[in-house]
Order: structure tokens, then sequence, then C-alpha cells
């Protein structure tokens, strides 16, 4: 029996393992980064271990640190959740030697399944459709390499070996682009995973991507817990994870689960898995890998089960035998999950920091939300951004849809850019309501078409709610008594336009007018409005015939507006901005926060435009700073390994005529 | 607290009438406003905006606090003069970084923003409320200096803006500058005087003698940026404190200035529950008159003043043509004066000596509310002594020294005037209705006079009176008196700090009172209050 559980990771699922463990009566003991020490899992265990530092190799990903603590506080087992080391056989093993349980599947499973090339070698012998593939060690092509990437075809798919989330994966067209690629996903994976290998897969094209959750226990019984579908990705990353999938038949499912069940016997598979595989449009499925650990999108399968996945693993864990509510499982309505990334996908992507100055998503009838951040908490740039995921179950999957759009578009996310509307935008599209879900969803559809169709045409509406709102808000820092009339003016109408920018457009509101003769203007045109009430929070108003209501919270310069039109944040331009800073031109700018890597100039270089100067490393991401054009670099501010901010000044490439004269 | 009742009904015919005419006022007084607005015409305002420049009032919205109150004064200044009304200054009360101030702000597109003798009292008049309230005076400059046609009537009283300035500056009460544009000549001396200077690039023009007048003076070549550029006054000369890139980097320091100026007001803070009137405001359109004849209850005007219509009268019973008491707005305790049957008697003189030090010993500012035709005339009154009784109130009234705001809601005449606070007793604040009228005497009773002392005359000297002459003289008298007492004429002359609309009355007040007490509120002291 497990008394007492360390829970080796952070926020959204070191939450969620400490749920169950608290409803079954199982103590905890959470650990965390010196980030991450407010953040809401950290409080929700019954004990907390700081680990000193704050990039994931100096903390979640030290398993000697993480057995250390184990011990000391005297847990008998540790959960590792999903990422860092949930599927290192090296963790599992010391937490083995170190007297402890690990909550996942044996070491030798998670080292077979750990290369790719090895587990799709146990797949084919166990019968299990794969792919052909090719392993490329050490990022070079040679000839052979080639040659055997032509006998795979193009398009292909090179992935790292070790690795997994997207990280290190390229499309390769065509031979041409096959070195850059190899070289650029092996960087990438031993950067990432410690190991360069990569290897070469054949490109599915339309694929859907399904995947089997699978259940073995220590006496010999393996079980499937039916398919998810996750092709709503956006760079190889899941977005969006369902159950049923909508895309395959009652016989595909059928077999595909057989075969996970299959695959995951063939490996003497324990604890809970996951059977990934590649559907083509024809139906026909391919194994892709197994992960050996509980996935981010379990809760989808719980709730069209009614199982509880962690309860599950630590059951199993004990050596428990599962029992018939697990082996004869039947599934019930329809889940879907998405995930809440602290990201802009208006701006690629881009991943957002910062404090959450609001994170409010109000659960309700079958929807549920797995976050890991709360009011307060502070997004950074050292992790993963997921902030949450939201989950609805409906008997129907148009009806959870509905329920999980309508949750996502009440909440109030304060801080921080955030894909919601993005997902929105996806459960609302006719092709994702119909079915058609495959990976590539996200290319036919643009985040900016997406994100759009999820807005409110009116929502710049709430300029003018804004401004509504902030005459009553300017108030307390007047030395005028409270009573004077807001804006009043003696001698002809008020003048004193407000501008907001709401998603990067300007917008001018202009409330004047004497003696309640007032006009409202949201650039240049008129507003016809009726009443309006104003409190603390909200605005209740009738603008251009409808009714808005609006909860209102000002931070700093934003004010968020979350109503009848949607969710907006506002940045109040100044009325009287600082001139602009004078800077070099030809100035390069940090696009976010990071770690400079591989400063390929020095100052006095010749550079062409699109040459890549250096390497910005942030969010896991690496974002290149390129010549903006033909020039010389007259300056470099960084070197290698420093840590920049947002906006900072890399270096400065100026154009030859410039620097002649 | 006594709450106020009414008796107004707006059905009946005289409320009606009233209204009308008031609204007709209103319309008048913003069609004049609106010319004052405008600026020096279509043509100047496109030049001025082609520039790149902003207007006055547009550089007072941008520096005030957003949402803020702004209380413009005098705007109809020069009103029916040679000079373009509002005087080519915009001066008022603002709220800048969290500080009530005087602002004032020369409008260049009017013959560019050139000083003539109504823009100087206009000018005079905020350096003055700036110091008998303790307030920051900001000033808007760019004028091209002394209207020159005028400068026999300039030149020697424009001294005066100089000194007040830098007289300011010894009281301890800021005084700043934000050059926008021509500041010549004598108009150097503001950014000179000013406690703060900040110029705007390539704008900014500050010198003593321009190119031509150096030339003829000592034959020297020179441009205006070397004479009075921001960038010369901030890098050489040093008279710039702060440089400004351009005209909203200008507003942009001045409010970083005040900002900074650690200012706090002296006098205490609303202490009162500052609740709305019970009463509709919009109904003073009907009560305030247009036929100054028909007397009207001022306490109906109280009733949709002061906070919650509370009003707490002294003296109820006792000369009862005029009403004092205590109420308070937007949370100010105020004493209230205001004239009820128009004359004052001798116990009305009397009561409002005794409220008057009062009001001294509890340090509580006065409103006054003048509807007057002056101090009763007639041989009993003469012989009971009405001057003694009316220099009481007078000498009361100039020597109590907590702050007075005085309203014009009707008549001004005679001595009722400075008994009852009017301009040369140095009210903080004076506002008029547009009905008010202000005069030695009444138009008829003026015309009557000048009649009757001919007609005596003619008679003395043995002469026979012309009858026909006389109504034709009375007739014109009449009408220019007429002219005179008009609160347009009157405002226009400064002898008030503006017309109000009555349903701002309150506003204005509140506005005023915040104002009054950035300095001081401190009552004469020395005697008792003496039973008269």
């Amino acid at each position: 029996m497990i008394r007492r559980l360390l829970v080796a990771n952070r926020a959204e699922i070191a939450e969620r393992v400490i749920r169950t463990a608290r409803e079954r009566g199982t103590e905890t003991v959470a650990v965390f980064s010196d980030v991450d020490a407010q953040l809401p899992y950290v409080t929700a265990a019954d004990a907390a271990v700081r680990l000193a530092g704050t990039s994931a190799a100096d903390t979640y990903l030290r398993g000697d640190l993480l057995v250390d603590a184990a011990l000391r506080m005297g847990a008998d087992a540790v959960h590792p959740g999903y990422g860092f080391l949930s599927e290192s056989a090296e963790f599992a093993r010391a937490c083995v030697h170190a007297g402890l349980t690990f909550v996942g599947p044996p070491a030798a499973v998670i080292e077979s399944m750990g290369s790719k090339i090895e587990a799709k070698r146990l797949m084919l012998a166990a019968g299990v459709p794969v792919l052909e593939g090719v392993t490329v060690a050490g990022g070079a092509v040679t000839d052979d390499v080639a040659a055997l990437a032509d006998k795979v075809g193009y398009p292909l798919l090179v992935k790292a070996s070790f690795g997994g989330g997207g990280r290190g994966m390229r499309v390769v067209e065509a031979r041409d682009g096959l070195a850059d690629a190899v070289a650029a996903a092996s960087r990438e994976a031993a950067a990432g995973f410690g190991n360069g290998e990569v290897f070469l897969e054949r490109l599915v094209v339309a694929p859907r991507h399904v995947e089997v959750q699978v259940i073995g226990d220590a006496h010999g019984t393996v079980v499937h817990l039916f398919e998810r579908e996750c092709s709503i990705q956006r760079r190889h990353q899941k977005l969006l994870e369902e159950s049923p999938s909508p895309g395959i038949t009652a016989s595909t499912r059928d077999a595909m689960c057989d075969a996970a069940v299959t695959a995951a016997r063939a490996i003497g598979y324990v604890n809970a898995g996951t059977v990934e595989f590649v559907v083509d449009a024809d139906g026909r499925f391919f194994f892709l890998e197994v992960n050996t650990r509980l996935q981010v999108e379990h809760p989808v399968t719980e709730l069209v089960t009614g199982l509880d996945l962690v309860e599950l693993q630590l059951q199993v864990a004990e050596g428990l035998a599962l029992g018939p509510e697990v082996t004869a499982a039947q599934t019930s309505g329809h889940a879907i999950e998405v995930r809440l990334y602290a990201e802009d996908p208006d701006e690629e992507y881009l991943p957002s920091s910062g404090r959450l100055d609001r994170f409010e998503i109000s659960p309700s009838d079958g929807v549920r939300v797995d976050a890991g951040y709360a009011t307060g908490s502070v997004v950074g740039t050292d992790y993963d951004a997921m902030l949450a995921k939201v989950i609805s179950w409906a008997p129907t999957r148009l009806g959870a849809a509905r329920r999980l759009a309508a949750a996502l578009r009440g909440a109030r996310l304060h801080g921080v850019a955030t894909n919601r509307d993005l997902l929105v935008g996806v459960l609302c599209n006719d092709e994702f309501v119909a079915g058609a879900t495959d990976t590539s969803f996200l290319e036919r559809h643009p985040p900016h078409t997406l994100c759009s169709a999820a807005r409110d045409s009116d929502d710049e509406l709430y300029c003018v709610v804004a401004a509504i709102w902030q005459r009553l808000e300017d108030r307390p820092r007047s030395p005028q008594p409270s009573g004077i009339p807001v804006a009043w003016r003696n001698v002809g109408p008020t003048r004193q336009p407000k501008t907001f920018v709401l998603r990067g457009t300007a917008h001018v509101v202009d409330i004047s007018g004497p003696h309640g003769a007032r006009r409202i203007t949201l650039d240049d045109r008129p507003i016809e409005f009726g009443w309006v009430e104003v409190t603390e929070t909200t605005v209740d108003a009738e603008l251009r015939g409808r009714t808005v209501r609006a909860s209102i919270e000002r931070v700093g310069e934003t004010i968020y507006v979350d109503g009848t039109f949607g969710a907006v944040a506002l940045t109040i331009l100044p009325r009287l901005g600082v001139p602009d800073v004078e800077e070099a031109p030809g100035s390069l700018h940090a696009p976010l926060p990071g770690a400079v890597r591989r400063v390929a100039v020095s100052a006095g270089d010749e550079v062409a435009e699109g040459d890549t100067l250096m390497i910005l490393e942030a969010m896991k991401m690496e974002h290149a700073i390129r010549a903006p054009r033909d020039g010389i670099v007259s300056s470099v501010l960084v070197a290698d390994g420093d840590q920049v901010q947002g906006g900072a000044i890399l270096a400065v490439v100026t154009a030859p005529e410039l620097e002649a004269a | 607290m006594a709450v106020l009742t009414t008796s107004v009904r707006s059905t009946d015919d005289r409320f009606a009438a009233n209204r009308d005419g008031l609204r007709s006022l209103l319309e008048e007084c913003d069609a004049q406003v609106e010319l004052a607005r405008q600026g020096g015409g279509a043509r100047y305002l496109e030049r001025h905006r082609s520039r790149g420049r902003l207007m006055a009032r547009e550089r007072i919205e941008l520096l005030i606090d957003v949402d803020s109150a702004f209380l413009e004064l005098s705007a109809l200044a020069a009103w029916g003069t040679e000079f373009h009304v509002g005087a080519s200054l915009v001066t008022g009360i603002g709220v800048v970084s969290g500080v009530e101030c005087v602002l004032t702000a020369s409008d260049p597109t009017v013959r560019g923003g050139s000083i003539n003798p109504y823009t100087l009292r206009k000018n005079l008049r905020a350096l003055e409320i700036a110091r008998v309230n303790r307030l920051p005076i900001v000033n808007l400059v760019e004028s091209g200096g002394a209207d020159l046609p005028t400068q026999g009537e300039l030149f020697v009283p424009a001294g005066r803006i100089f000194h007040d300035l830098t007289e300011l500056s010894g009281l301890g009460i800021p005084t700043i500058a934000l050059v926008f544009g021509n500041s010549t000549a004598g108009g150097a001396y503001v950014p000179g005087m000013c406690d703060y200077a900040v110029m705007v690039d390539h704008n900014a023009k500050v010198f003593l003698g321009g190119p031509p007048l150096v030339k003829m003076a000592t034959g020297e070549e020179s441009n205006d940026e070397e004479l009075g550029g921001a960038l010369m006054h901030s890098r050489v000369s040093g008279l710039c404190d702060y440089f400004a890139r351009d005209e909203h980097d200008a507003l942009r320091l001045g409010r970083q200035i005040v900002a900074s100026l650690n200012w706090r007001k002296l006098g205490p803070g609303p202490t009162r529950p500052a609740d709305e009137p019970l009463f509709d405001p919009e109904e003073l359109l009907g009560i305030a008159p247009v036929d100054l004849r028909v007397p009207f209850d001022p306490r109906e005007v109280l009733a949709r003043v002061v906070d919650g219509s509370r009003f707490d009268e002294y003296k109820a019973n006792y000369g009862t043509s005029l009403v004092t008491g205590w109420a308070s707005i937007h949370g100010y305790p105020v004493g209230v004066l205001a004239n009820a049957q128009g004359v004052l008697f001798m116990d009305e003189a009397k009561k409002a000596t005794e409220f008057i030090m009062l009001a001294n010993q509890t340090d509580t500012p006065l409103v006054f509310l003048q509807n007057t035709t002056g101090y009763m005339v007639g041989r009993d009154y003469e012989q009971s002594g009405i001057i003694k009784d009316g220099a009481k109130m007078i000498n009361a009234v100039t020597n109590s020294t907590v702050p007075h705001l005085t309203v014009m809601m009707g008549a001004s005449y005679g001595a009722g005037n400075y008994g009852m606070c009017g301009r040369a007793y140095g009210p903080r604040f004076l506002f008029s209705w547009p009905n008010a009228k202000m005069a030695v005497m009444g138009p008829e009773q003026l015309a009557g006079v000048l009649s009757i002392v001919a007609r005596q005359s003619a008679q003395a000297a043995g002469r026979s009176f012309d009858e026909a002459a006389d109504a034709a003289q009375r007739e014109a008298v009449q009408a220019q008196i007429e002219r005179e007492s008009h609160a347009f004429f009157n405002s226009a002359r400064l002898y008030d700090d503006g017309i109000i609309d009555p349903r701002d009355t309150r506003t204005a007040l509140g506005v005023a009172l915040s104002a009054v007490h950035s300095n001081v509120v401190e009552g004469r002291r020395g005697y008792g209050v003496f039973r008269m």
C-alpha cells in the first residue's frame, strides 16, 4: 500500500495526481523549483520540497534530487506525471533501487519503448502494423542515408529517436531539404533529450492521430480503455483531444484497440500507457509509439469511461488486480479536451509570460478544469506554457463541443495572451463539427480565421464600455468633490478622447456633451446608446441597439473586459506618450525573453539579408535572429548564454552606405 | 438639519416664461462662447493646425486629468468690444496630475494671441485667483505680445503680469510656463518669471528682441533659433528647464512638473454628506427671473443647490428680506446670505453683519446669492441711520477673511452690490446667471432720476422744460443703462468670473469651494461677535 506519494512533477498534472491521492487518503509530497513556489499545487500537497534552481535541468530533471526528497520526506512511492522524467528508465530504476514504488511501467518496458526504432521492431514482431523508418546517428546525412531516405519516400518526417512532444521534428518535402532538417532535428534532440539520434519515417498525408489507452496490472491483465483522437495539433503539439474518435469506423476502432492490447502484452506492459497510431484517409492505421506514462489528455478517457486513471495507476502500483469496472469498461457520451496555452496564436504562437491577474474558468455541468495556475500565479518562460486543460462531457459530440466553447468564452483570463479564441474557433468550426479533423486542420484553418470567428464582430464596442467605465474609475484620483459630474465643463463640450489598443489596432472613443446631451463616438462614428449602468467592476449598457453586460478590471495600463461580446484586453494608450528613445537604426530586438545561443557574428562582419546572426532560445523554441538586410554588423551587445529581456537590443546591423557615411 | 420644501410649480405661466427667457439667453451665451471657441476663425485655425499645433482648449484638455472637471472663467471677456470675444485667452481652474491649478492659455489664432486690455484684465484676474486661493498656475504661452494699437492702455498696467507671477513664487505658489510658440519682448518674461519653463523644440521663440529689432538696434545679424529657440535656451541660456520635442511632450512635462510639486491643500476637505439636492436643478431655469421686478424666494434656489436641500436658517423671522443660514455644498460647510425681497433694510443689514461675524468665528466660507435693488431709501430710513447699518454690513463683508463666493441671480443695484460682496469686495469667485443685471440703479429709475434733476434744474433757472426732449432723453438713457447692466456687458469687463447656466450653480460652486480650500480657510478674530 502506498502511504505517502511524492509527485515528481509540477503545475497541472501535479495538482491532478494530488487530487486523487487526497481522495483516496494517500499523503502527498510536492516538489517545486524556485519559480514555481507560489503555484497552487505546492500548497495542495501535504508537504513540499524545494528544488533549488529554475531550469528543468536543475530541478524536475534531477532524478537524484527527487529520489533524495522522497526518501527524506518518508515517501514510499513516486508518481512521475508526464514529461520530465516520466519516461526515463533510469529514473524508474533509481526509484526502485531506493526502495520506492515507481508509479508506471517497469524500467525495462520504458527502455524498450524509449527507442522508437526498438519499439517498432518489437511491434513488427508482434504483428502490429508499422511504418518503415531509417535511423540517422550523429546528425550527418551520408549518401547511404540519402539512399535509404529515398526508399522511405518523400515527404518524410525526421524525428528525434529519444524525444517526443514535437521537439526535434521536421517535415522534409524533397531530398534537397534533408540535410538541413536532419541537422536541425539532431541539434534540438541533443539539446532536449541528450541524444542527437534521429530517424526518418514516411509521412502519412492528411493523417489522423488516434491513440489507445491501455492499462495492465502486475497479474498479467492488460486491457484497453478505448481510443482518443488527438489530430488537431499545432506544430506537432496536441491542442484538442476527444473520445471517441469521430474519424474511424467501429471496425477500425476494434482492430486498433485489439492491436494496442496485443502490443502492450507483447512487451509485458504494466500500469497505464498509450499506444499511438497514425490513421490514413482510408482507415489504415500504423503504430507510431508507446507512451509509457499517463497522457496529458487522459481526462477525456476518464470522462467517457467514468474511471479515475490516476487511481488505477496507484492501485496497479500497489499490486492490486484490475477490477471488473476496468476489464469490462464501457464508454458513454463524448468528451473533448482543449489545452489552454499562454501563447498568442495571432503572433505565430509566441509564448506569453507574466502575472495571471485573473484566472477563472468556472466549472459547470459537464465541464472539468485541470489547471496548474490560479489568479496571481506567474507564468514563466522556463517550462511548457500550458495553463490548464478544460474538458467537457455531453451525451453527444456536438453537445460536448458547445459546452466546452461556452466554458472557454466565459473564462476570465487576464494578464497573459492565451489561445482561448483559437480553441473556441476550432470548437465552433463547421469542419470540426462535421468531424473532419485530420492533423492538417490548423493549416487549412489558419489561427487568425479561427480566432476572428470566435470573436464578436462588435467587440470594438468594448472600447466604449471601457471609456464609460474609466469615467468612474478616474474619480478617486481627483482632489475635487466626488459629486462633481465626470469631465464636467461649464463652457462647451468636453474633448478628451480616449485611445485603446485592441489586438494591435487603436480605437478612439470620445464622450462629450454638456447637460445630458451626451454624444459618444468610436473612431469618429457616432455610437447610439441607451441606458448605462456602471459599477466598480461592471458596465451594463445598450450600445448600437445591443445590450452589453461586461465585467471589467484594470491592471496597470490594461483594461480587461469580459462579457456579451467575448473577452478582450485593451491597452490604454497614454495621451501624452514619452517620445521614443533614440535608438540606432537597424537595431535587432529580442522577440521575447530568453537565452542567447550560438552567436554567429561579431562586430564588423558583413552579413546578407536573412543570415542567422544568433539563436534566441525561449520556451523550448529556437528563434533565429536574422539580418533584416544586407549590411555590416556594427555591434553585438550579447554573448552566448546571456539571458535577455523581451525587447532587448541584441545587435545592430547597419546598411553599408550608412557605415560608409 | 432642516430640509427645504418647494412651492415651485413647473406648470405655471411665470415658470414657463422664465424658462423660455433663460433658454434664449443661454442660447445667446452659447453662441458667443462658440465664437470664442472658434478662435480667430477657420482660416487661422487651419493655418495653425497645418503647422501641427494645438488649439488653446485642446492644450488644456490634454494638460488636465482625464475625466476631471474644468471650470472655465470669463469666457465672454471682451464681448461686445472691438476685440474678439474671449479676449484671446482661455483661463480656468483645472486638475493637473491631481492638483487643482489655475490655467491660462493664449489663443494664437486670434491676432497671434496678442494681449489687449481685456486679455490683460483676464490674465491679471487669473493671477489674482491663483494668489488668493493658493493655486499653482500653469501658463500655456503662445502670444505675440502687446496689441500695439492699444499699447497706451496696456503698457503700464501689463507690467503687473510679471510682478504677480514672481509675487506668487514669493508666496510659495508654483508658477509654470509651457511655451508653445512666440513669447517675445515683454512676453519673454513669462517663462522668465516662472519657477519652471518648458519650451517646444522649433516652435518656442523666447527673446526680448527678434532679428529685425536686433538689426535695428545694433546692426547684428541673427536668427530666431539663436536668439530664442528651445534648444538654445535649454543648452546655452538655461532659461528652459525642460526641453520638449513637441507640443504633446510639453504637456506631458507640464503634468510631470505638477506631479512633482508635492502639493498639499491647506484647507480642510469636505466634511458633510454630499448628497444631491432633493429637487431638480433643471427647475432653476424656471425660478431665475427674466423680469427682475418680480421677487422670488431664494430658498427655492438653495433647495436645488445645497446638499440634500438641507438648510438651517438663522434669524428666520428677523430682517426677512435677507435669508441667512447654514448649509453645505458638495460636502463643504457654507454660510449663505441670499436676498429675498430685493431691498436691504436696517434689520437685514444688521442680520448680515452678525451672520458674517459668526461665519468668521467658525472658519466657514460664505456664499452670497445676489438679487438686490439696494439699501432702502426714504426719510424714516435715513433718520434711523440706514447708512450706519449698511456701513456695518459693508465693513463686515470687507474685513471678513473666510472665502466668499458670489452668485448674481438677478438684480444687483446700488450699494447692495457692495454689501452682498460684489466684485469690488474681492469674492474668491463671482458667477452670474445670464439674466443678471448690474448697475448703480435700475435703468428706469436712473432715467427717471436724471429727468427729475433736469426738470428741477430747469425750474430753478426759470427755463421752460421740453417734455418731448425729456421723453426722448429718458428713453435713450434707459436703453443705455439697460445695455450696460446686461450680464454679458459686465462679464465682458471682468466684473464677474463668467456667466454660468443656473443649472450648473451647484457644480460651479463645488469646484470653486474645492479650489478655495487649497488655501487656509480662516476667519477674522479679534472682537467677539457684536449683537447688533
